[in-house]
């Protein structure tokens, strides 16, 4: 057992900068990927997630959406909507993966890689803010306890965004309570659940009913 | 709460208009007292206030002045008049000052904000010197002594005079377009905005090349004012009586001004064709077109457009109709915004949070509000928002659907809770 200790609360909230950086083509978006900040990947996948993760049908990252609606280039969306943020511990890997994929369609459709989208997409990133809640579980019940009324950003920072702070394919409440209370079929159970089918409230519901069949078996 | 805290600057009202025999036909529901947080708790969740509340502990103290032109009257001042008192709710002192200037100065910032979102500028050399005497004198009469000083829009961006050395924290909050500014009167402002700590734009495409940092914060709206509160289905009701529209046909509205920019020709169009196929109304509602002679030249264009159809209604509201407003949006099948141009729709948002199925243009920062497919649908021309709208009243389910993910979508990104994480945010940054 580690020595982790109590599980602490916490969220980040987010300042958005602007940047210089903007796309109006495929190929400029495919410049854009091999030279924003690992800030903007963050932005555009991690975070645009937790802004919308109210939508589990088809909705993955910004890139895919712009595509989309914006170049009508459907077939391209589909590749970068399919790109998995799970899949990742590090942003260097999956701005690798979604400029290679651009970078791929651009070289099979050349002409369809200089056309002008109807809306031009800007590159943002995000300056994060953590901040303690102040509550902390030291068993299941009150782990339980704290995650019931969990405000989404919440939520977010320990379920999604956790894997880019542990370098590890799983979350902060996996990672707590395998390490604290031993519970390994419970945190892989929770590691399971599908982000992206699920809403933030939904995953939530999972966990906790997850949780209470291991209290109240 | 302290005198530092008190959030509305001494004002007097401005004269209202005798509402009009229709107006007067049904009694509106009380306005609501000043809401709270726990007032937005309830909406929001417990758990979404106590962040709030984690998150302007960090403020240890630290005071924030805001200051803009008006404490009446157009969104900022509304933004404000709602923002600055849940801001000192949260125990960060907090003060909101306006400028002062006469009808001359008023004159010379609404060509400033006509040009700088892309018109001619026709005033002669001199409004830039009464432009600043007026910063200036008001740098004389304002107290700049908290350690956060922010301010809106154009008007008081030279009070930036005050500041002195590299003293607190400066921001300049842009609320207007600047992507295609006039380039005279931006070439005068662009060395006061050049001075302050960093610029917040409501949309990325509205920012500009600058020296300082650039920051983001959509626009939100207020889902306890009147204009987004619940309303009872029977003021809902009286309402679409009063304007002489069926309730048992299929209702498309557009909330906008009669501005070219809106094009409600245009949508009148998109309607025609529809109304081939279904058997719906059309409501245009809006004001302008009293005071503003364009407004009235368009407003006569869709006047022609619309010819003797019966089903279209084009209600002329004066400003401050936010309950007849609420009530035309929930009483809608299907919200369009036809924009030609548009930073940030707030009347869209507004459907949005009233689960209302949303065609609008692709154009400005509708996109990001406006889903495709998942928050509503976009369309490029009259004939796809056209499209777009049978589609939706051909298949209700699918309209649900999109109005219920379109309510997420403000609830998590576009209400006033959201604004004040997104202010206290930025300022702890600053204070980095």
């Amino acid at each position: 057992m580690s020595d982790l200790g109590p599980f602490q609360f916490g969220t980040a909230s987010y300042v958005v900068c602007v940047g210089n950086q903007s796309a109006s083509t495929l190929q400029e978006l495919q410049k854009g990927l091999e030279s924003c900040s690992d800030a903007s990947i963050f932005y555009h996948t991690f975070q645009t997630l937790g802004r919308h993760h109210f939508l589990t049908e088809g909705f993955s990252n910004d890139f895919a959406q712009w595509v989309l609606g914006s170049c009508n280039r459907p077939a391209l969306a589909e590749r970068l909507a399919s790109v998995d943020i799970r899949d990742y511990v590090g942003l260097t890997e999956l701005r690798t993966d979604l400029t290679r994929i651009v970078r791929e369609y651009c070289e099979a459709n050349p002409r369809e890689a200089n056309q002008a989208a109807f809306e031009t997409l800007y590159f943002c990133e995000t300056i994060e803010e953590q901040v303690p809640l102040g509550k902390e579980a030291r068993t299941l019940e009150e782990f339980r306890a704290g995650l019931e009324d969990l405000p989404h950003a919440a939520l977010q920072f320990h379920f999604i965004t956790s894997r880019l702070r542990l370098h590890l394919h799983t979350n902060d409440f996996s990672v707590w309570l395998t390490k604290e209370l031993g519970r390994k079929e419970l945190a892989r159970k929770i590691d399971q659940i599908d982000i992206y089918t699920y809403t933030l409230d939904a995953a939530r519901a999972r966990i906790l009913n997850l949780v209470d069949r291991e209290i109240r078996p | 709460m302290s005198e530092a805290q008190t959030a509305a600057p001494a004002v007097t009202q401005p004269e209202r208009h005798s509402p009009s025999a229709a107006q007067k036909a049904a009694a509106p529901p009380p306005s609501p007292a000043a809401s709270k947080l726990h007032d937005y708790a309830k909406l929001l969740g417990e758990g979404e206030i106590a962040e709030l509340r984690a998150l302007a502990s960090r403020m240890k103290g630290k005071s924030v002045m805001m200051v803009n032109s008006t404490s009446m009257g157009g969104g900022v001042a509304e933004m404000l008049n709602r923002i600055v008192p849940l801001i000192a709710e949260l125990e960060i002192p907090i003060r909101w000052d306006v400028i002062s200037g006469g009808e001359e100065f008023f004159a010379i910032t609404k060509a400033f904000h006509n040009a700088l979102q892309g018109d001619a500028y026709e005033l002669p050399d001199e409004s830039f010197h009464k432009f600043l005497a007026t910063n200036e004198a008001n740098r004389g009469r304002l107290k700049f002594d908290t350690e956060f000083v922010v301010i809106h829009d154009p008007q008081p961006a030279a009070l930036i005079d005050a500041r002195q050395g590299k003293s607190g924290h400066w921001v300049w909050r842009c609320h207007i377009d600047l992507s295609q500014p006039n380039s005279k009167v931006w070439n005068f402002l662009a060395p006061y905005v050049h001075r302050y700590d960093g610029a917040v734009f409501s949309s990325p495409a509205f920012a500009r090349q600058l020296p300082i940092p650039q920051y983001l914060s959509s626009p939100s709206i207020d889902p306890l004012a009147d204009k987004n509160r619940e309303l009872e289905p029977d003021f809902v009701a009286g309402v679409v009586e009063r304007f002489h529209i069926d309730p048992n046909r299929p209702i498309l509205t557009q909330v906008s001004r009669f501005d070219r920019a809106k094009d409600p020709v245009g949508v009148v169009r998109a309607y025609q064709i529809v109304k081939r196929y279904i058997d719906c109304q059309l409501v245009l509602a809006g004001g302008g077109a009293s005071d503003d002679p364009e407004g009235e030249q368009v407003l006569a264009e869709v006047r022609e457009t619309a010819g003797k159809d019966p089903d279209i209604h084009i209600v002329d509201l004066p400003p401050w109709s936010h309950l007849e407003i609420n009530a035309l949006q929930r009483a809608s099948t299907v919200v369009i915004q036809k924009s030609l141009r548009e930073g940030f729709g707030l009347t869209v948002t507004e459907a949005l949070w009233k689960k209302k199925p949303v065609v609008a243009s692709a154009v400005g920062g509708i996109p990001s509000q406006v889903i495709h497919k998942h928050t509503g649908l976009l369309a490029h021309s009259v004939e796809g928002t056209a499209y777009q709208i049978r589609f939706l009243l051909s298949n209700p389910a699918i309209a649900q659907r999109l109005g219920e993910q379109g309510h997420e979508h403000a609830r998590e990104n576009f209400l006033i809770v959201s604004n004040v994480r997104r202010v206290i945010t930025l300022l702890l940054h600053l204070l980095r």
